[in-house]
């Protein structure tokens, strides 16, 4: 048997753990098991590719891979949770600037550039520029260092489109002129661009669907590669990685009634309802402000208590409050769940990470279509820094830019509490009609302190 | 195996693999829905392996630089994304006395 049989062997073996990894995450039992499976895959796979006759050199190898694992070290010890669509971000960042470069030296290089290996390599390295620094953007505007809102101008989509136009005209031109290096590096650098053009009209709050698209365009670079270099486990690592991020960004979009186009293109952040009848549909409205006393008094007889947790929660780290005080209810008696919307937070299953970091047992985490049959038997729905995913106009106001979203049906339990800063509207510019209903009391202020004063109430009152 | 033939049988391959982590992924509950994102990038950076050849190939040093800096990148994915989907994962806890699904 030839050693690069072996290889292949070896390959095959990895790929097969990487799947079984990954069934291992239909179960939060299983999921730690195939966790290890899937980097057993992946050791392998590196053992099996250092000892391949092309490689005659270590120097280089080692060095990269020293800086590469102490880096990835430190980010996964002191990333804290509530930064982990950052982190996210940043790890599309660097699987795509990696894919990028392999392809840019195999283009260097030159060798063999037949017409299928430069559609693969051009296409590659031009979804990898621009995942780059399409979720380098992502990751300043998640971080804070980039500001969230949207970034429009008039044109804009027109520019992008022919910016991307030009971008695969190039490439379709290398397929047939491979020696155009000029062209060819043209070409990166306008991918570099491109993909902070296309990330710049894209609000903070729209970040799960972007994140998920991302992560999609950076496993399926990686698969490109994999065809530019006839290797096996990366056309199938990436495509995983690809479909992985496509079924994320669907259920993302569905869980905003939104197409992925709208999501790119809509700059829905910025859209201010550009007629005034959404403002004046309300009508006169009075909003029942209330104390964390009061509050603490309403959940006094409560037996069924739904929590609904939204970004607010996380940029305030509430998520320990929230389940002291969950903690509190409970002691006397009350039934606690968590009512957890997809798009809740700044990337998918953000919400149930944080409170798994709290020390709250997922099987209290409900989804959205499991909770929202509950909602009218629960004593009181509090409502802690979630905002449009309750607002009950998407399911009657057509004239509101997110009617037809499915909610949580918060409107529907016997009390509502909402825990908010300040009456300011939600990233799509939207009054909530719920805040307005006549069960809820509104209690304003830091969600940390809200929630905490409520639960030092509920203790100082039972003493 | 000239050229054609190994794209056609890399496209199988693509696509076959694609629809296995299609139906697998979609089975994946919401729950888990950010630990499988920091899973799957991991398992994407296994660009390592074709990083790893550039470095070690000896093809001048321009293309040594990049493989290095790939080679970085993608090992930081590796690592980073197995470990703090273990971190996360450690988490997820179910309440006590509650009976299984």
């Amino acid at each position: 048997m030839t050693s690069s049989t072996l290889i292949n062997l070896v390959y095959l073996i990895s790929a097969v753990l990487f799947i079984l990894g990954l069934k291992g995450l239909n179960s939060p039992e299983t999921a730690r098991r195939g966790q290890k499976l899937a980097a057993i895959g992946m050791l392998l796979a590196i053992l099996a590719t250092l000892v391949q006759k092309e490689v005659i050199s270590y120097w280089g190898i080692i060095i990269g891979a020293i800086v590469g694992i102490v880096a990835g070290v430190g980010i996964a010890a002191w990333t804290p949770m509530t930064a982990m669509p950052q982190r996210t971000a940043l790890s599309h960042a660097f699987g795509a600037l990696a894919a990028a470069l392999v392809g840019v030296a195999e283009y260097y290089h030159g060798v063999d550039l037949n017409k299928v290996r430069m559609t693969s390599i051009g296409s590659e390295v031009m979804l990898g520029s621009l995942t780059f620094t399409g979720s380098m953007m992502a990751f300043g505007k998640l971080q804070g260092v980039l500001p969230g809102a949207p970034w429009t101008y008039k044109g804009q989509n027109v520019f992008n489109i022919s910016l991307l136009a030009v971008m695969v005209g190039i490439v379709i031109f290398l397929i047939f002129v491979p020696s155009a290096s000029f062209l060819f590096y043209i070409m990166v650098a306008m991918s570099l661009v491109f993909g902070v053009f296309l990330i710049l009209p894209i609000g903070a709050a729209d970040m799960p669907t972007v994140i998920a698209i991302l992560n999609s365009y950076a496993g399926i670079s990686a698969s490109l590669l994999g065809f530019a270099l006839s290797n096996n486990i990366l056309i199938i690592g990436g495509a995983v990685d690809g479909a992985s991020g496509f079924i994320l960004s669907i259920l993302m979009c569905r869980a905003m009634n939104r197409s992925i186009t709208n999501v790119l293109f809509g700059a829905f952040g910025k859209v201010v309802p550009s007629d005034s009848t959404v403002a004046a549909e309300v009508g006169p409205k009075t909003v029942r402000s209330g104390t964390p006393k009061e509050a603490a008094e309403l959940f006094g007889g409560a037996k069924s208590v739904i929590i609904v947790p939204g970004y607010g929660m996380a940029a305030a780290q509430a998520q320990h409050g929230v389940r002291e005080l969950a903690d509190i209810l409970k002691e006397r008696g009350a039934t606690i769940k968590y009512a957890i919307h997809p798009v809740a937070g700044r990337m998918p299953g953000h919400m149930n990470v944080l409170l798994a970091e709290a020390n709250v047992p997922y099987d209290e985490l409900i989804d959205m279509d499991d909770i929202n049959p509950e909602f009218p038997d629960a004593d009181v729905a509090l409502v802690i820094g979630a905002n449009d995913v309750t607002n009950p106009a998407a399911r009657h106001d057509k004239g509101s830019p997110i009617y037809g979203m499915p909610i949580l049906e918060v409107d529907k339990a016997k009390n509502i509490i909402v825990v908010k800063r300040s009456m300011n509207p939600g990233f799509a510019g939207i009054e909530n009609e719920l805040y307005y209903n006549e069960k809820t009391m509104m209690v304003f202020g830091d969600a940390r302190t809200v929630v905490g004063n409520i639960a030092k109430e509920l203790t100082d009152h039972s003493r | 195996m000239d050229t054609a033939s190994y794209y056609i049988q890399a496209l199988y391959i693509f696509f076959l693999a694609g629809f296995v982590g299609f139906m697998v992924i979609s089975r994946v509950p919401p729950l888990l829905h950010t630990p499988l994102m920091s899973a799957t990038n991991a398992i994407s950076a296994i660009s390592v392996v074709a990083a790893i050849i550039i470095a070690g190939s000896g093809h001048g040093t321009v293309v040594t630089i990049l493989g290095i800096i790939a080679v970085a990148a993608a090992m930081c994915n590796v690592v980073g994304g197995f470990l703090i989907t273990e971190r996360m994962l450690k988490m997820f806890k179910k309440g006590k006395g509650q009976t299984e699904k």
